[in-house]
């Protein structure tokens, strides 16, 4: 181990990107399975990391309305691409989880078991927009009524490495939701990519003694007025970048004033109901239960996965679902997401993050509906 | 990073195990299930929540309490009436004495009977909607002088689908204003045929000093809430239960929504001045 610095609390560090391996040493000694992003299938996704070498250095994103491409950088930029088509949600809240699992006896007696202690898990690459989702889900999650123990237990143990963006791609609109650039609250770390002349370096910041501790097993020197600056300047640049704007009305007031709208049928021509925006949602927490036995029936699991408002079954009822029509179901997607979600919860369900606009193959963008149902009520009114 | 994932399951999440204890089949698909626990009791339930009840390896379901123990009793039992709809309604509903279930909850707002203490109490129900009111009548009788005029509406399919029928005698007898009404009469009935709403005109009570409180299908209830509103009784004193598709009955799941409101979490008991906006939009 190279020459450690003393780092007190806020004072910015700045590591070279060397430092990275043994980021991934220091994290793997402390008990953590590291999750980041790599290239896998086209795609920027996040997995499970064995090494840093396993970052997507060099690599971009070029983003669209149904349109998503890898690019080559000209440097070797590893966090230097927009949101893909997973979240941290695929770690904390992922597709399938076994909630219980039970033991029938002979007597009918049934010894029920919770759910599989989980890994602790360190998030590296962490954007504002998913620092801002991870803050929805607890909410939703584990600030209410009932804590969902799996959900909490998933996320108890994490450490959160921030990676501010620096490069917002043309379907970002988190600046204009309040969630972004810029990491506010709610990491251990947040660091910021710098690769220019004077080389490839990370300023660092620590948001807690847990942060403050990996860093401080870092080789890195205290950051200067210069390098702060440039930093600074990188994510202000990258919040004047954005691709998309969400339009600066009272969105709650507008979507429940236009449940009736006609406006439904034109979004229902274009919509698949194909439930894709819901499954990259960083957000999305709607989920179904299945039980399941062996053979013998007396073992019995409950099993949760991801549902979307999407499908048909999502509403049944008795008889029928309530929301069978295109029109009924992108109508609950987006009013929940930029309106009920703040009846419910006090907050907005929407983090600008873009995703559903990118991975939608019909290409409907939420920023635009939202654009046509103002237009029409400033004409109605 | 700090409490164990066990400490953290709770009722709310992992089924406790409860014994059928009595089975009474009150119609040819309808099954009242009287329900002890085994290892710990849930926290008491209050008139209007429901309970996830697990039929085991088959799924669950979420159904509303629909007794109150016996004063005397203290063993905290429960008292849940469905009908077999489905595969897991349908294991419950062939659940004999002995049988174990899963049970989760309490879930939900509850009815709020003590809020309708010095008004008239008017409760109307459709179909199996009279289970969930069947502890409010329950829970008026039992500290009857705290009420002024007490109805009962019932609505059922046919004779044979009525529920509780000794109940229903039973509180007639006891001063209950009981009206019953069938869509399809059979042989030797006597008494109204019709849609339940229509019973509200002719009841007797207060509508400015009333609380109505309605549970029946959707179409059910908006009618009996606009024969309630039309007779004086304000919506906001008017409580409908509602019901969408839950999975979870804790706030997670996301199924139950009903534009703003998350049912289990801020239903199923509604008010209806909150309700009827959200009701008059088609699939909402």
């Amino acid at each position: 181990m190279t020459a450690t610095t003393d780092v007190s609390a806020n004072q910015p560090v700045l590591i070279d990107v060397s430092a990275l391996a043994l980021l991934f040493e220091t994290l793997r000694e402390q008990g953590y399975t590291v999750v980041g992003p790599t290239v896998r299938d086209g795609a920027v996704v996040t997995a499970v990391l064995d090494s840093a070498d396993q970052l997507p250095y060099g690599v971009g994103v070029e983003t669209e309305a149904g349109r998503y491409r890898l690019r080559d950088r000209a440097d070797r930029a590893a966090f230097a691409h927009s949101a893909g088509p997973q979240s941290w949600k695929n770690v904390l809240l992922p597709a399938r989880t076994r909630r219980w699992s039970a033991d029938r006896s002979p007597d009918g007696t049934m010894v029920v078991s919770g759910p599989d202690e989980p890994r602790r898990y360190a998030l590296l690459g962490v954007r504002a927009c998913d620092l801002a989702a991870i803050g929805v889900l607890d909410r939703v999650l584990a600030g209410g009524r009932h804590t969902d123990p799996v959900y909490a237990g998933r996320r108890d143990g994490n450490l959160i490495i921030a990676v501010e963006c620096t490069e917002p791609g043309a379907t970002c609109f988190c600046a204009s939701m309040g969630t972004g650039p810029q990491c506010g609250a709610g990491f251990d770390l947040a660091m910021t990519e710098l690769v220019d002349d004077d080389g490839h370096r990370f300023l660092v910041r620590a948001g807690t003694p847990a942060g403050a501790g990996i860093l401080a097993a870092l080789p890195g020197r205290p950051a200067g007025p210069a390098s702060v600056g440039q930093a600074r300047d990188a994510v202000a640049a990258a919040a004047a970048r954005m691709g998309r704007t969400m339009p600066a009305v009272n969105l709650p007031g507008l979507l429940a004033a236009n449940r009736q709208s006609p406006h439904w049928d034109d979004v229902a021509s274009r919509c698949l109901t194909c439930g894709n925006c819901t499954m990259v949602c960083p957000t999305c927490f709607c989920t179904s239960t299945e039980d399941v036995t062996d053979l013998t029936g007396d073992h019995a699991e409950r099993w949760q996965r991801w549902a979307s408002c999407f499908d048909l079954d999502f509403s049944y009822l008795h008889g029928g679902s309530v929301r069978t029509s295109g029109q009924a179901r992108y109508r609950q997607w987006i009013s929940h997401k930029l309106g009920t979600w703040h009846d419910q919860f006090g907050m907005s369900g929407c983090v600008g993050c873009g995703r559903c606009i990118a991975w939608c193959p019909a290409g409907i963008d939420l920023t635009q509906e939202v654009d046509a149902l103002a237009a029409a009520a400033a004409v109605t009114s | 990073m700090s409490t164990s994932l066990a400490s953290r399951v709770t009722g709310a999440e992992l089924p406790l195990p409860y014994r059928v204890i009595a089975r009474h089949a009150d119609t040819d698909d309808t099954v009242t299930l009287e329900l002890a626990y085994e290892t710990a009791p849930l926290p008491a339930f209050a008139p209007g929540q429901f309970a996830m009840l697990t039929a085991y390896g088959i799924g669950e379901v979420p159904i509303s309490l629909s007794g109150l123990p016996a004063p005397h009793e203290t063993a905290r039992r429960l008292t849940h009436t469905l009908r077999a709809v489905g595969a897991v309604t349908r294991a419950l509903h062939a659940a004999g004495p002995g049988t174990v279930i899963g049970v989760r909850g309490p879930f939900g707002t509850t009815w709020d009977v003590p809020s309708a203490a010095g008004h008239d109490v008017v409760v109307v129900a459709g179909g199996i909607g009279l289970a969930p009111v069947r502890p409010i009548v329950q829970a008026v009788l039992a500290e009857r002088d705290r009420y002024g005029e007490v109805v009962l509406l019932v609505g059922a399919r046919t004779p044979a689908d009525l529920l509780y029928r000794d109940d229903l005698d039973r509180w007639a007898a006891a001063g209950v204003q009981v009206g019953v009404t069938v869509d399809r009469p059979a042989e030797g009935w006597n008494g109204h045929v019709g849609v339940v709403p229509a019973l509200v005109a002719s009841a007797r009570f207060r509508p400015g000093r009333s609380v109505g409180f309605v549970c029946g299908p959707e179409v059910m209830m908006r009618f009996t809430a606009r024969a309630l509103t039309d007779r004086g009784v304000p919506a906001s004193r008017v409580r409908v239960s509602l019901e969408r598709n839950m999975r979870c009955g804790a706030g997670w799941c996301g199924h139950c929504q009903l534009g703003p409101l998350l049912l289990c979490r801020d239903g199923p008991v509604v008010d209806y001045a909150r309700a009827e906006p959200l009701l008059d939009v088609r699939e909402l």
